[in-house]
């Protein structure tokens, strides 16, 4: 306890110093595409879990729509349904559905695309990370869906909720590629995959790129390389991996082996990442306000990749140019972002100034 | 036991019933009849489709109809002037679930309320998405049982089980909300929270709720409330706070204001559902009211048969003179003619 206290009053003068500086961070000026996406009339976007681009400048949505469904089975019940991926050209013009009917697509929580233009989904849940080529045709798991549902008894109103999800198979967590509400999915140079297993589970899974599992790091906590929650993550050119520490309102930075580097409290509750590409490498960070309120946070973050803070730019809202808890940043290049919203159910497309 | 709970729900319907019956029953008196046809076969609905519970219905300006409706997944339809198919909506949308109402704005732009989801969303008159107020619970979080107790907390932005949205001149958005929220918030027309009157707890006092039903608000800015559960209308002032109340109109289930510079208010003591016996004696009627609460008369019955009414969920009232109603218990949705209203003024209180 009395070690405990100096380090708290540490961190509480460090936590007021960030303060001030967040209050001199820089605006940065911005502008938001009008109807960056065209959809068929009979096509709606609902909460975008992840928004994506490939190297042709195509455009990828996974989204939280249509009808999440149960189904009663023997003596179970099944859950299927309920998000989509559209893909879309570079000029927002509809392409195509992939992916129609997959087993795997439940709660689209995250979309990204690798150099190789594959495109990944996490599931947050089915529990899938799921590797699809560039036509869409899936070729790799990790994960697997939980075969059913519980069904819970009545509770008592305001007692939480949420004790209904039958999510994590027996055994989920560390040391497997069983994940727990998964939220998003990186490579290093060598194609190294890295999972947050971010809100049932709160660790980073790393595997090799055939998907052999290497190794996995952090649960839940406070200190260095423990988690709240790992909301996103990124890797850097070094291989430098960048964690979203939601729950505890920080972006923790680990080596390419989960070492535990440095981490960044000034950003709010990070959570949606993005590292651009290139020699000279930028992050974005998303200070997302939470679903249940418009009227907080809702401001993206410019940073270098040391936390030195270039700028910021938006706010929580409805409008063009405001943001209603954004869940993935697109950065492929540097100056035009493509940002993913849950609560406005849209894609914005932005360009920096 | 098969005998303690057949005395059970025996005692249940006669205390149920009575108390209803009591309360349901309008108590105005003296209201003129005002005649009135219903349109045969209005909506055409196309070969292979079917209507569910058409407890949403609104006319835009040109007088095409939008009816919101409950079948085997919720489904949002427009309709011509002639009642002629045109297209289906928000097909396979996020936030339709189960239905509950739907209004079209003064640009015609396409609201629902959806108290499966939630949500309540802003279309454009075109049909595509704009804005969504509200959250559809994640699925993540696992399937849902009924819960006992009390409400949680209302929260500003998130609804529970909402039922209605109207707007005011300036664009306000004001919602009712709803089943288990017993409130009305107001927003601006960005979606941004103002004001709310109630709160997560059913109250029967004035600016308090038990289900607010339906709600729409006057030229004045006013928020007309049917208040259900309490067998009342309320009306707020653009603050939401409390003006008037009417107890004399039975139960409160759903409102309509007529556009113009001469507004008229359409009231519905639908009958319950369930149709219970005697039921159809006291409830079934609509009133028409002046903004000041005179009423110039009703119109209207529990019936089976086109022309009477089963639960009547929804009133579009765009045209004082042709009262498009949706109902629950028939899958039909319903133009009615109002002859001119009586010479005398009526001394209906």
């Amino acid at each position: 306890m009395k070690r405990f206290l100096p380090m708290l009053l540490a961190t509480t003068l460090i936590a007021g110093l960030q303060a001030t500086a967040q209050n001199a961070v820089p605006e940065i000026s911005f502008d938001s595409v009008a109807n960056p996406l065209t959809l068929p009339d009979d096509i709606y976007l609902g909460e975008v879990g992840g928004v994506a681009a490939n190297s042709r400048g195509e455009i990828f949505v996974y989204t939280r729509t249509g009808h999440p469904t149960v189904s009663l089975g023997s003596s179970r019940a099944f859950a299927h349904g309920g998000s989509r991926l559209f893909q879309f050209d570079r000029t927002g013009k509809f392409i195509r559905e992939i992916g129609q009917e997959s087993y795997g697509f439940m709660f689209a929580q995250q979309v990204r695309i690798d150099p190789q233009d594959n495109i990944w989904i996490v599931d947050q849940m089915s529990g899938y990370v799921m590797k699809l080529d560039p036509t869409g045709h899936v070729l790799m798991l990790l994960g697997r869906k939980p075969e059913a549902i519980t069904v819970p008894a009545p509770a008592p109103r305001g007692g939480g909720g949420g004790g209904g999800r039958g999510g994590a198979l027996p055994g989920a967590g560390n040391s497997s590629d069983v994940f727990n509400r998964p939220t998003d999915v990186a490579w290093d140079a060598a194609g190294n995959i890295f999972v947050a297993d971010g809100i049932g589970n709160t660790r980073i899974a790393k595997f090799n790129s055939k998907g052999v599992f290497i190794k996995s790091w952090g649960s839940t906590g406070t200190g260095p390389g423990l988690f709240g929650s790992v909301l996103a993550i990124a890797v850097d050119a070094q291989g430098n991996v960048y964690a979203a520490d939601g729950g505890n309102k920080r972006i923790q930075v680990f080596d390419n082996n989960g070492t535990f580097k440095t981490q960044y409290t000034n950003v709010g509750t990070p959570a949606a990442l993005c590292i651009t590409p290139g020699p000279n490498q930028f992050l974005y960070s998303s200070n997302s306000n939470p679903p249940e309120d418009i009227d907080v946070a809702g401001e993206i973050y410019k940073m270098k990749l040391d936390g030195t803070l270039v700028g910021k730019f938006g706010r929580a809202g409805k409008l063009p140019k405001e943001f209603g808890t954004v869940n993935s940043i697109d950065c492929r290049s540097e100056t035009n972002l493509l940002v993913g919203e849950i609560g406005n159910m849209r894609v914005q497309k932005l360009t920096l100034h | 036991m098969k005998s303690f709970l057949a005395c059970v729900s025996t005692i249940a319907l006669l205390l149920g019933g009575s108390h209803a019956f009591a309360q349901q029953k309008a108590t105005a008196q003296n209201v003129p009849e005002i005649s009135y046809t219903s349109a045969p076969n209005f909506l055409k609905i196309p070969a292979g489709e079917t209507l569910g519970e058409a407890v949403g219905v609104a006319t835009n300006s040109k007088g095409h109809v939008f009816v919101y409706h409950r079948s085997a997944n919720t489904r949002l339809w427009e309709f011509d002037k002639n009642g002629v198919f045109v297209k289906e909506i928000g097909k396979g949308y996020y936030g339709f679930e189960f239905a509950h109402s739907v209004r079209v704005d003064a640009q015609d732009n396409i609201w629902t309320v959806d108290e499966g989801t939630n949500t309540v969303t802003k279309f454009s008159p075109e049909g595509k998405f704009l804005m969504v107020l509200g959250r559809r619970p994640p699925a993540v979080d696992g399937a849902v049982a009924t819960a006992n107790g009390p409400n949680p907390p209302a929260q500003k932005y998130i609804f529970c089980r909402p039922t209605d949205v109207g707007w005011d001149p300036q664009g306000n958005i004001f919602v009712s909300d709803g089943y288990c929220n017993n409130r009305v918030v107001k927003f601006d027309k960005n979606g941004r929270f103002l004001a709310q009157a109630g709160s997560e707890k059913s109250g029967n006092g004035p600016g308090e709720f038990n289900l607010p039903h339906g709600l729409q608000v006057d030229g004045q800015g006013n928020v007309w409330v049917a208040d259900r559960s309490n067998n009342r209308y309320q009306v707020l002032d653009n603050n939401l706070k409390p003006k008037t109340t009417y107890t004399n109109l039975g139960v409160g289930w759903t409102v309509c204001v007529s556009p113009g510079p001469h507004q008229y208010v359409f009231a519905s003591n639908s009958n319950p559902n369930g149709n219970g016996p005697g039921t159809w004696d006291n409830t079934g009627e609509i009133y028409k009211l002046e903004l000041d609460g005179t009423i110039l008369g009703k119109f209207g019955h529990a019936s089976k048969e086109l022309g009477g009414f089963q639960v009547v969920h929804m009133m579009d009232c765009r045209n004082p003179n042709e009262i498009v109603v949706g109902e629950i218990e028939s899958w039909r949705v319903q133009k009615l003619i109002l002859q001119p209203a009586p010479a005398k003024p009526s001394n209906a209180r």
